[in-house]
């Protein structure tokens, strides 16, 4: 479930207030949104990929919290990898022409 | 909200529009609907529970899609390829506009410029898309066409006019607060299927509403005792992809290969397995590079659990665990009653997960491109039928609100938390849903109908707890019609599997039609004459 929102990156905007299926998140006057109901969050990594600036990281775990922090995420290198593996991110623009569906082995 | 008028007044919502078609949902059924009513020159609104564009199965799972060109040759072997499979209840008469529809839409969808990959001789391959790609694209044709989308504002309960005719629904917004009525002459239940919150990926806002909205109504549902699907995934995580399994072989905890284990017919293996004890599996079948560069390029998301991990599902085993589908890789949902994916309601049509995959798939999907397909045809022929009949209706005043369960005067308090889980644990074990018998099935039902008398007789204070309370018994009544059309079925056929019944009973090829609230009434109802003759198994 989602983990960690990194206030310091984030620039408000609220599209994961937006998008998010399941309304986890509360926008906020004048401040970064907060994760207002974890227990909620169906980890379908939604909000990661919409996400522009990757402030955002969720644990493929829907069933525990681990309190994980902006560092260990960071340390991990995990911020914005799976926006970058579908070609969301400036760098993997090309990324979203490959789908490779028809070359599995039937 | 516990007092409340059953004659909509002017004065209780926040927010009241009019329309012509009214769409509740916003996946890829909702869109198409949509799409489709517009530009057949309706006005329409569509209403989704979260955001329509990233909500529901497909938005974060992606799907293959049911694409077969129209050459005899390969439209009879696709058609032919399931119909052993579905238990015979399926039919040709259905599969041909299903997939002409789906052919030239997902045409259409590469002409708006979704990015399909080519081929090495620059041929664009469309028989897959990834869903936050596809569903992107969706949500801002919807948007661009002039579709007016309510975000965050789930349908709670329709509607009838003095006619008997649906006459719109009635939801809350769930971010700005308060609540909306949007009168309308046509409706089109898009809401998806029912996963009972079991975290397969994207479906916790799958929870039946649109069932049980359009049972309160009076209308039909069919192939409820095919519900049975369970999706394997990683024990630790919500990726619920299941094609790359074919490239898994499965293990015990000491190492020892689980024989005949595998994820298509094999699935039943690990079923039995998992219930005395952990499963594991790795992809060891997968045993080039260049077939692991495929794989992850084929579905990004299936590896995101491995990565984050730090294991290489390659070559280390990891414990997976059966999340249960329920009916959205499942094939039951309202019944149709033609083409114009009508129900026997008037003024209320259903599309995608929300109405029977049987006409296409019998008692089987799996997913497996069929459900997508469906979504995208039915979507298109719910949206320009709706939008037909809404512009020919004459105008008449909203009689009467449809909605009981989490309604009620006088109320009384339920747990909403607890009877989530009473309903989990009534559909989620294996050894009650996925292999049935009679004892588990009819022990199950008494506590679902116990619970479900109970939700009759709640109500909601704030619109949130109305909200929980409306998806609880969605899913108590979704429970409940498919456990009794599991009790009525004794044979084993499509998905349903009867422990105590283990042959296909060539007596039984029929559809289960079930209806009803309170009393549940199953009665059976012919289908097509199959052009292969059932095999007698
Ligand atoms: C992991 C996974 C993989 C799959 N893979 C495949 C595949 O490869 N091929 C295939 O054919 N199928 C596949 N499927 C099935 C496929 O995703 C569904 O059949 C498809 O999404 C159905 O589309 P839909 O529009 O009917 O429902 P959904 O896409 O589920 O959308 C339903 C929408 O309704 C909204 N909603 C729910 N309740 C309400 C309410 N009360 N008011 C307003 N809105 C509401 C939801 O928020 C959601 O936006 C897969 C499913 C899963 C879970």
């Amino acid at each position: 479930m989602i983990e960690v929102i990194d206030t310091e990156t984030c620039t408000d905007c609220n599209l994961c207030v937006k998008v998010c299926p399941t309304n986890v998140f509360d926008a906020i006057a004048d401040g970064p949104p907060v994760i207002a109901r974890q227990g909620d969050c169906q980890t379908c990594f939604m909000c990661e990929v919409y996400c522009p600036v990757d402030s955002l990281y969720v644990d493929p775990d829907p069933a525990n919290s681990y309190g994980l922090t902006v560092e260990n995420v960071k340390q991990a290198n995990l911020f914005g990898s799976y926006r970058r593996s579908i070609g969301w991110a400036k760098e993997t623009r090309h990324l979203r022409r490959v789908d490779d569906h028809f070359r599995l082995p039937q | 909200m516990t007092e409340r008028d059953p004659t909509p007044g002017n004065r209780e919502f926040s927010l009241e529009i009019e329309t012509d078609v009214l769409v509740v949902g916003g996946g890829p059924a909702g869109c198409w609907a949509a799409l489709n009513a517009i530009s057949a020159g309706a006005r329409v609104v569509l209403v989704d529970k979260g955001h329509c564009g990233s909500s529901g199965a497909t938005a974060s799972a992606g799907t293959q899609i049911w694409y077969v060109p129209p050459d005899p040759r390969e439209r009879e072997t696709a058609m032919a390829s399931r119909e052993a499979m579905g238990g015979y209840l399926s039919e040709r008469r259905w599969m041909v506009p299903v997939l002409d529809k789906t052919w030239e839409s997902v045409n259409r969808l590469a002409a708006w410029g979704y990015p399909f990959p080519s081929n090495e001789q620059g041929i664009e391959q469309r028989i897959s898309v990834q869903g936050p790609e596809y569903m992107r694209l969706m949500g801002r044709k919807v948007k661009n066409a002039g579709v007016r989308i309510l975000d965050h504002s789930p349908a709670l309960e329709l509607v009838r006019d003095d006619t008997g005719a649906i006459a719109g629904a009635t939801g809350i917004r769930r971010q700005e607060g308060g609540n909306w009525i949007v009168r309308a002459a046509a409706v089109i239940m898009a809401a998806g299927g029912c996963a009972f919150m079991s975290k397969a990926l994207g479906c916790d806002v799958l929870t039946g509403d649109g069932y049980l909205m359009a049972a309160e109504a009076g209308a039909e549902l069919s192939g409820m005792e095919f519900s049975s699907a369970y999706a394997i995934s990683p024990s630790f995580a919500s990726i619920t992809k299941t094609a790359l399994y074919r490239f898994a072989r499965f293990y015990r905890e000491d190492g020892t290969l689980i024989e005949g284990a595998g994820s298509a017919r094999g699935r039943s293996i690990i079923a039995r397995t998992l219930l005395s004890e952990p499963v594991y599996a790795r992809l060891d079948l997968a045993e080039t590079d260049a077939l692991k560069a495929i794989m992850r390029r084929a579905q990004p998301n299936f590896f995101i659990p491995f990565d984050r991990r730090g294991i290489d599902p390659f070559t280390e085993r990891f414990p997976v665990t059966l999340r249960l589908d329920g009916t959205v890789r499942g094939t039951g949902g309202l019944r149709l009653t033609g083409l114009d994916c009508a129900t026997t309601v008037p003024g209320l049509y259903a599309a995608g997960d929300n109405a029977t995959r049987e006409p296409i798939c019998g008692g089987f999907t799996g997913g497996g491109s069929h459900n997508a397909a469906w979504a995208i045809a039915t979507g298109a022929f719910a949206g320009t039928a709706a939008a037909k009949f809404a512009l020919k209706k004459k105008p008449s005043p909203v009689l009467r609100r449809l909605g009981r369960a989490g309604y009620a005067e006088a109320a009384r308090e339920l747990d909403t938390n607890a009877a989530l889980q009473a309903v989990q644990q009534a559909v989620f074990p294996l050894d009650v849903n996925y292999f049935r018998t009679e004892a588990a099935l009819s022990r199950e039902v008494h506590r679902l109908d116990d619970l479900w008398e109970r939700l009759e007789t709640s109500g909601g204070v704030s619109h949130l707890d109305l909200l929980r309370l409306r998806e609880v018994a969605a899913m108590t009544a979704t429970a409940r019609w498919m456990y009794r059309a599991a009790l009525a079925r004794t044979e084993t056929r499509g998905m349903h599997r009867r422990d105590d019944f283990s042959k296909q009973d060539p007596a039984q090829r029929h559809r289960l039609i079930v209806s009803g609230l309170g009393h549940i009434a199953v009665r059976p109802e012919p289908v097509e004459e199959p052009i292969f003759r059932e095999a007698a198994e």
